[in-house]
């Protein structure tokens, strides 16, 4: 996607059917369109999961069964991991910010602390998967234990992929490739890391506080 | 920079290498890959269903002598008929046709859309690698927990969890290819073309689009709780260890509800294109059309459960009602195709017999489907023959035809020759009567209970005749593909050149050469209507038609 917006601009610059106008100029760039639209598919493939969590909850009582009543524990190492993912979500945006004005130093700053935050949380999200499966709850532990590893597996599978897309651009920024008119990638990328918070953000209400 | 020379001369363009072909970012290439790997899988699932019929061509067991294997070969059928024939081929016309008809230079992301397309095949052989792994997917296409979660019933090798990972595969790809084509027709539009002077094609693949995004996920997520269930120990699904079987039902059903209408939507995009063109008139009612479409998209997505009626866990009267009502928007373009044909100057072509095929059989289609949505008719006929008779009448008689529609009326565009119009009539006449030799009898045959996805069925129930006519019909459909072949392989050599427009096109992909150059155009007509082409013919400076 990120390629995609080079080789737009290099289209209608220098192509030969640069004279074929078309509405690809003014309004949402077609990255970021592109990548709003996967978000929705990302939203559709998350509301399966929640669907079939919600449905499980409904059909046991108690939930969570009894012998985990307080094992998932708000007040632990997640909200600190919480916490994290929340911040990276911030620089992140410190990072697109900074683009947005031509100041690269400041972008790569950011972004590399934005990285660091996502790997952060992804060592301690598998860290408390440790800590869970000595109190017991594990995948094959029920609808509880089932429901709560394929919904924070599959969230830190994207927090992963996030976090590979972000090396990405990172690696393109510290090549120089990114500028305050060139940044469409920064923008989509940014984007998903921004989705990948928000669902983190739901999940940890309805697992941990709900 | 901008000096270099358009080279339209584009006979060559299709005469490149292997390695031009297997890197391609072309979407007319793509579009071209995507329809002939789903015409290979075309024949793969014919075969598939040949097997059937035979099988059930009398009582008792014919020359399979396990009834695993008759498992496997409906649910395959099934499976590479809906994931790896229809859905792509469709995805393959709109590929090749809906850049070309918004006058645009290729789709918004092209090496997104080459990965799309290069992801068909990997799955369609890792779906078929079950069959020599030890067993292929057994359980049906809709693979239904606990079935599928007993290993010995649903499938004795490891071909129910190839399946699952070749259609999470497809699902992607068909994922990737819906962001493409909406930003593509959102953003790469030539000036003029506004939204209401797109082609019809274009809107079905739009709402289709709307489809695949928001529902596809779901599928995934259903089939990633079904995996997680059978290998990693889950308990979504599984009854006797606390999980919710109907749960499946409706994540699944989600999707493959909406999945019916991305099935038929581009089809009938594409006969919307034929039949104008064939009885010289516009489209009637355009924008009833462009409604009707939208419409069929959102109710699409509030009718899933009437699939499971007889679960008795759904709320009967909504589902109910949401589908009857979906065949209003259905009705509508019912009317618009045929008071396009009324008074107009029809030419019999095979396209426009093959539009017509579809619009007789998509009508037996929906109005047997309408039984259907009433809940105690439901409760009688689910699960018999006639849900069989219905759902071919529609994938079959509506889908398959447009398709050979669309591929009579584009491969003189894709390939700048003319099929053989004889051939095309012999293969039109035999597969229109081996459809209904072959699907007809299947409504009696449900009405009287012959239940699907049964390899025997009693000598004594009356079925006899019924089902040796279905197979002798299932035989012309297959004897009915060989005039295609043969029609293609001659008419690629000798065929007669077809030129830009052979058949006086409306819509931009006739203002070009047949078949275009890379990049489609260098220049365009003026887009001051929804028919272009036919305004610059007849010289028209603002459209007749809005």
């Amino acid at each position: 996607m990120t390629a995609d917006s080079h080789a737009l601009v290099v289209s209608e610059e220098h192509s030969p059917v640069a004279g074929l106008a078309h509405d690809a100029r003014g309004g949402i760039s077609n990255p970021i369109l592109g990548m709003l639209l996967f978000i929705t598919s990302e939203v559709m493939f998350f509301a399966g999961l929640f669907g079939a969590y919600f449905s499980a909850r409904a059909q046991h009582t108690p939930w969570p069964p009894e012998e985990f009543a307080h094992t998932l524990n708000p007040l632990s190492l997640i909200l600190v991991a919480t916490v994290i993912l929340v911040l990276s979500s911030v620089t992140c945006q410190m990072a697109v910010n900074a683009i947005r004005r031509d100041d690269r130093a400041g972008f790569l700053r950011n972004m590399s602390v934005t990285v660091i935050l996502g790997v952060v949380f992804l060592l301690m999200q598998a860290y408390d998967y440790l800590l869970l499966a000595d109190e017991g709850l594990t995948l094959a532990a029920g609808s509880f234990g089932t429901t709560y590893y394929t919904l924070t597996g599959f969230h830190g599978a994207h927090v992963f992929g996030g976090v590979l897309m972000l090396g990405v651009i990172l690696y393109r920024g510290m090549a120089g490739q990114f500028s305050s008119r060139h940044h469409d990638a920064v923008e989509a990328a940014s984007l998903y890391w921004h989705f990948v918070d928000v669902v983190w953000i739901v999940l940890f209400s309805v697992l941990y506080l709900l | 920079m901008a000096t270099t020379t358009l080279h339209p001369a584009a006979a060559t363009t299709y005469r490149s290498s292997l390695y031009e072909w297997l890197t391609t970012t072309d979407h007319k290439k793509i579009g071209i890959l995507y329809i002939v790997n789903s015409l290979l899988f075309f024949f793969v699932g014919g075969i598939l269903a040949l097997v059937v019929r035979a099988e059930l061509a009398a009582p008792g067991l014919q020359f399979l002598t396990d009834e695993s294997i008759y498992n496997q070969a409906f649910t395959m059928h099934a499976s590479v008929m809906l994931f790896l024939f229809v859905i792509p081929i469709l995805a393959g016309f709109g590929n090749y046709a809906v850049p070309l008809m918004i006058g645009a230079p290729d789709m918004a992301f092209p090496r997104i859309n080459a990965m799309s397309f290069w992801m068909l095949p990997l799955a369609g052989i890792i779906l078929m690698s079950g069959f020599v792994l030890g067993g292929a997917a057994a359980a049906g296409w809709t693979s239904y927990p606990p079935l599928t979660e007993d290993r010995v019933l649903g499938s004795t090798g490891p071909g129910q969890d190839l399946w699952i990972t070749g259609v999470i595969l497809i699902g992607t790809s068909s994922i990737l290819g819906a962001i493409n084509f909406l930003v593509t027709i959102f953003k790469m539009r030539a000036p003029g073309m506004t939204l209401f002077r797109m082609p019809i094609m274009a809107w079905t693949v739009l709402v289709t689009s709307v489809l695949v995004l928001m529902a596809t996920p779901v599928i995934t997520s259903a089939l990633i709780m079904l995996f997680i269930d059978r290998n990693l120990g889950g308990h979504f699904f599984d009854p006797s260890t606390g999980g919710n079987a109907v749960l499946y039902q409706n994540v699944f059903w989600f999707y493959s509800h909406p999945a019916v209408y991305v099935m038929v939507l581009p089809a009938m995009g594409i006969i919307s294109e034929v039949l104008p063109v064939f009885s010289r008139k516009p489209l009637f009612g355009y924008k009833a059309f462009v409604f009707a479409t939208a419409g069929i998209g959102a109710l699409g997505f509030s009718v899933w459960a009437h699939h499971m009626f007889t679960t008795g866990a759904v709320f009967l009267p909504f589902f109910s009602l949401m589908t009857f009502l979906i065949a209003v928007p259905t009705g509508v373009k019912m009317f618009n195709w045929i008071f396009t044909l009324v008074r107009g100057q029809l030419t019999f072509s095979t396209p426009l017999l093959f539009a017509l095929g579809f619009l007789s059989m998509f009508l037996i289609g929906g109005i047997n489907g309408a039984f259907s949505a009433s809940v105690p008719v439901d409760y009688a006929i689910h699960d018999t023959y006639w849900v069989v008779a219905h759902l071919h009448y529609v994938l079959f008689g509506g889908s398959a035809f447009g398709v050979f529609a669309g591929l009579y009326y584009w491969f003189p565009k894709m390939t700048g020759r003319m099929l053989d119009e004889t051939l095309g009539k012999i293969q039109f006449v035999l597969m229109f009567i081996g459809f209904n030799l072959t699907f007809f009898p299947m409504h009696a045959l449900g009405l009287q209970g012959m239940p699907r996805r049964i390899a025997d069925y009693a000598s004594g129930a009356g079925w006899n005749d019924l089902n040796m006519a279905a197979t002798i019909g299932g035989f012309i459909i297959g004897i009915s593909m060989l005039p295609f072949l043969w029609n293609v392989l001659v008419s690629l050599r000798s065929g007669a050149v077809a030129g830009d427009d052979p058949w006086e096109g409306n819509t931009l992909e006739w203002a070009t050469t047949s078949p275009p150059p890379p990049y489609n155009f260098d220049r365009l007509p003026d887009i001051r209507s929804e028919r272009p082409v036919f305004d610059q013919r007849h010289g028209h400076g603002a459209g007749g038609h809005k």
